[in-house]
């Protein structure tokens, strides 16, 4: 793998082989020394042009881990702010000899730039690029509904006709993108449940279902249901009239909760708005699978950047 | 190229055998023994020499697994290799007696890998290596404790090793070099 840009390179095997390494990286956080030392003398910096913290902690314990050094660059602080483009940016950390950038970006395609652009020689990983992915978000999603359906057994295994429900603002959201694509490839059945106004255009080639009716969506008990944070950042129309609308129609609150059945999985990719897309009750019930994905986020980040940088990717 | 059987179904049950005798003779007793085999084929080696020392001293048979992979010093060189699992038995392996188990020792730096694997997950009392064939050539000051058998090689040869759970067919067999 030379460079991780979207899940919608990812087929079937190459998903499944990404989440077994993600196992054997998991196995590593229950020994009393968390630490391999497989990617000593690499250097990761983390390009952050946008507001993060459990990503970028995420990607930093990750590859701290595998005993990679990493370079923490924000674009608060930096030259960014003086106006430094991200062709300089990236050049000056190539010559810094960065061997992987974990790229976040408010413009969507920034990280695909920056891996065909030729300025800098590393692995590139999308760590959220505008409203188009976020892949290793999608891949903690895959790897935790995996492990808690299949257990110990979970290995080599796929989500052959898991059904899934992704709720809230598809519209903006990188994570439903990103998931729609490795769910499905991973042979999940996907859905959304969204306002009108939240569901893009163009969503018809998508391998999805759309409905607008959260109830009915719970009454069809999904394995999976995954409550997407409303972005207020990027709330500049009036897509739903106000905030209690919204949490009555589609925010999963304890008597929808109550009306899931006892086995699915709530998800959320965080930062949680508690009260409104989610109620406190449904983010810390027991079928929350809200910290386990944190958790999970840097095994799956750990086996992203081991499978990126170690190898001879030249030769190959 | 043609290949050269060495070792057939009943040698290596043979060897396997005295090997687990041996390593019950040095360890005096069947107490505080771990054995871990290194995948994939020392994971079959190590099981297989569980169970004969089982049914030497009941109970005496701890098979754990060990994957040395992230440990290796080759990792930069060759293309990426996925890791496969670690599983280390219940008891741990502080103050027990570990004994590495491989199929072939040839430069010694898989063991080497597999010791700086060993330090992360605890302190034995003593690690032991037990390997089926030792083909010479090592680029490291490691040797084994428990060999199955010895193959002086050329360094231009192969040696194939196939065991009845992974490939099929009980074997050893050299293949190559300047014949």
């Amino acid at each position: 793998m030379r460079h991780l840009l979207s899940t919608r390179d990812l087929g079937r095997d190459e998903a499944v082989a990404i989440l077994d390494v993600a196992e054997d990286m998991a196995d590593v956080a229950d020994r009393e020394i968390k630490k391999l030392p497989a990617l000593r003398g690499k250097t990761v910096v983390n390009l952050f042009f946008e507001d993060s913290t459990r990503t970028r902690i995420s990607f930093e314990a990750a590859a701290k881990r595998l005993s990679a050094d990493v370079i923490n660059f924000s674009a608060k602080g930096s030259s960014v702010s003086k106006g430094e483009s991200l062709k300089d940016t990236a050049q000056t950390l190539a010559a810094m000899g960065a061997d992987a950038v974990v790229v976040r970006h408010q413009a969507s395609g920034a990280p695909s730039v920056l891996a065909q652009s030729g300025w800098i020689d590393a692995g590139i990983v999308n760590a959220g690029d505008g409203t188009h992915e976020h892949p290793t978000q999608a891949l903690l999603d895959a790897f935790t509904i995996r492990r808690r359906l299949h257990g110990a057994s979970a290995r080599g295994r796929d989500l052959d006709g898991v059904t899934v429900t992704i709720v809230g603002d598809i519209l903006h959201s990188r994570v439903a993108r990103s998931n729609v694509w490795l769910l499905s490839a991973l042979g999940a059945h996907v859905s959304f449940v969204a306002p009108a106004t939240l569901v893009p255009i163009g969503i018809r080639g998508w391998p999805v279902t759309v409905g607008y009716d959260l109830d009915a969506a719970i009454a069809a008990k999904p394995d999976v249901v995954m409550m997407l944070r409303i972005q207020g950042e990027r709330m500049n129309a009036a897509f739903f009239p106000t905030a209690r609308e919204y949490a009555r129609q589609w925010g999963l609150d304890d008597e929808r909760l109550a009306k899931l059945p006892a086995s699915s999985l709530v998800m959320h990719p965080g930062p949680m708005n508690r009260g409104l897309e989610i109620s406190a009750k449904a983010a810390d019930s027991a079928q929350s699978t809200v910290l386990e994905q944190v958790a999970n986020g840097v095994s799956v980040r750990m086996a992203v950047l081991y499978l990126l940088l170690s190898g001879n990717a030249g030769e190959k | 190229m043609t290949a050269r059987l060495v070792l057939q179904s009943a040698d290596i049950t043979r060897a396997l055998t005295r090997i687990s005798h041996e390593i019950l003779e040095s360890n005096r007793g069947a107490s505080d023994l771990v054995l871990l085999g290194i995948p994939t084929r020392g994971i079959v080696l190590a099981r297989r020499i569980g169970e004969i020392l089982d049914s030497i001293e009941p109970g005496s048979g701890t098979v754990g697994f060990l994957d040395v992979t992230m440990y290796r010093d080759d990792l930069a060189k060759n293309p990426t290799r996925a890791p496969s699992p670690t599983q280390i038995p219940a008891g741990g392996i502080d103050g027990k007696t570990v004994v590495l188990v491989d199929d072939v020792l040839y430069s010694g730096r898989t063991i080497r890998a597999a010791l700086d694997a060993l330090n992360d997950i605890g302190r034995p009392r003593a690690v032991r290596l037990a390997a089926l064939v030792d083909r010479g050539h090592r680029e490291l000051p490691i040797r084994a404790d428990f060999v199955g058998k010895n193959l002086p090689t050329s360094s231009s040869e192969r040696i194939n090793v196939r065991l009845l759970e992974v490939d099929g067919v009980d074997e050893i067999t050299i293949e190559g070099g300047d014949a």
